[in-house]
């Protein structure tokens, strides 16, 4: 079995779970605690690099490591688009997991990373089936929703989702002469249309990712059809962190039962202060071709 | 209550996080079996079995603790209730855990290593025969997998690979350091069926049998 195969394997079981967002090591130990399935390192939560502004890179590898000696859960953490040389130092470091994430600032404005040529398995955002199914392509182990990252607004999120689930469900329908011009019109490869329209799913797992703040929102995406939860500012830039932890968390495991998720979102604190799609000056999810 | 030939046997999959689906798809291929996703400790009492996926072991540990789960099914298993783990349900079920403190089920008398075999770099497949669980080669995935080091004399070795002990059966208890829900072999879902269906015909009276 190939390499590729064992990775898509990990992140099968990764399902049903929550990766955080976490900056440093204290912040790494309350996401494990309150049952966090992975962390991902990064310097800046995604609220604060759309704050700050400025060209948002890799973190610095001390720090990852740190993170990685602190917790037992995996940790992944993010490279720009296209820099595969920040990818090869997360690999070099023994990350478990690279994310090539819209939330840095891109490295290159046509091309992703081969994927393939890395042993480690990576993780990318898709608006659309047809994104998604690019980056599987070049090697992505794992896809996630976009959404639209630091904003607490889950709209850009079930958007994505509802187009993948949307262009999925076409795709099974398509008869078999229809599905090149399909795979054209969408700029994916062929096969990987063809494998949805044989075994009804994606060949990867597909986690949602941009504007969770709330377990609502987390099962809402659940609910949608998503394999798993990101959260990143969500957590440490809401009032009480491991509290909403744990609570996103558990309504994430309990996604269908509307009394759990009751429970778990009374008294929470203050949410992070969401952003209105219109208020927006960078959209991160244009960000990857 | 015996389990005659036209009962249908109530499986449950302990589905807090993991490779839920992927032993559901397996065991809803063989008949006679009813599967139960199981998130809450009354749904223990309706299963005549349960399986521990794959997954992260610290974060189905915390949750069965934190959803008031651990000790009942540990109670259950106990009396008798037949469970099988595999990955993080071997290292859930162990009496110890190596260079851990905290160990969570605590009734498989082993002592297993958590990603044993290294970091995800070091995950393989493999394939073997497992005598008592089908005559066939067996195809294996090992993922951040972890292995048995030692284990107590009630402990029954199923396999050994590479020197190291990857599947083990201590009464109702199976562990299996691979993830056969992630093949199209459903031996070892079947050689479990098997396992529940022999206790009850047995003297198993678990506190679910009422």
């Amino acid at each position: 079995m190939d390499r590729y195969t064992l990775n898509k394997n990990l992140a099968q079981m990764l399902k049903g779970g929550v990766i955080m967002d976490v900056t440093n090591v204290e912040q790494a130990l309350i996401a494990e605690e309150a049952g966090a399935v992975a962390v991902m390192a990064l310097e800046r939560v995604p609220a604060d690099i759309r704050k700050q502004g400025g060209v948002a890179r890799m973190s610095d590898p001390l720090m990852i490591k740190e993170i990685k000696k602190a917790v037992s859960i995996p940790v992944m953490a993010k490279v720009r688009i296209g820099h595969f040389v920040e990818a090869q130092i997360l690999q070099a470091i023994g990350i478990d997991y690279i994310d090539e994430s819209e939330v840095l600032t891109p490295a290159d404005e046509m091309f992703h990373i081969d994927k393939k040529s890395f042993d480690i398995p990576f993780v990318c955002g898709a608006r659309n089936l047809g994104e998604a199914l690019r980056r599987i392509g070049e090697g992505a182990a794992m896809i996630r929703t976009k959404g639209e990252a630091g904003t607490g607004n889950v709209v850009e999120a079930v958007r994505h989702m509802r187009s993948i689930m949307s262009e999925m469900r076409q795709v099974q329908l398509l008869p078999a002469e229809e599905r090149m011009t399909f795979a054209k019109e969408i700029g994916a490869p062929v096969d990987l249309l063809e494998y949805i329209a044989e075994h009804k799913k994606l060949p990867v797992v597909n986690f949602a990712a941009g504007g969770i703040a709330t377990p609502a929102d987390a099962a809402l995406m659940m609910q949608l059809g998503c394999d798993g939860i990101f959260v990143g500012s969500g957590i440490f830039k809401s009032g009480d962190p491991a509290q909403r932890a744990r609570a996103i968390v558990k309504a994430t495991t309990h996604y269908n039962d509307p009394n759990i998720i009751m429970e778990v979102s009374e008294g929470l604190g203050e949410a992070m202060v969401g952003i209105e799609m219109d208020k927006l000056e960078d959209q991160y999810a244009k960000r990857g071709w | 209550m015996l389990n005659g030939a036209g009962k249908v046997l109530k499986i449950g999959v302990l589905a807090l996080q993991g490779s839920v689906i992927e032993h559901i798809q397996c065991l809803e291929k063989i008949d006679g079996i009813k599967v139960v996703e199981v998130k809450k400790a009354e749904q223990l009492l309706e299963i005549d079995g349960l399986i521990l996926p794959g997954g992260e072991s610290t974060t189905i540990g915390k949750l069965l603790r934190e959803y008031d789960m651990l000790e009942p099914l540990q109670h259950l298993i106990k009396a008798g209730l037949p469970v099988w783990g595999t990955c993080a349900g071997m290292i859930l079920l162990a009496k110890d855990i190596v260079d851990q403190n905290e160990v969570y089920l605590d009734v498989l008398d082993v002592s297993v290593r958590r990603n044993a075999y290294g970091t995800q770099l070091d995950s393989f497949q493999s394939s073997a025969v497992v005598e008592k669980v089908a005559e066939h080669d067996i195809s294996l995935t090992f993922i951040r997998a972890p292995y048995i080091e030692k284990c107590g004399l009630g402990v029954d070795v199923l396999l050994v690979l590479n020197g190291n002990i990857v599947a083990v059966e201590q009464d109702n208890i199976l562990a299996t350091s691979f993830h056969p829900e992630l093949s199209n072999d459903l031996s070892f879902h079947k050689y479990f069926i098997n396992k529940i269906k022999f206790s009850q015909e047995k003297t198993y009276t678990g506190s679910h049998s009422g």
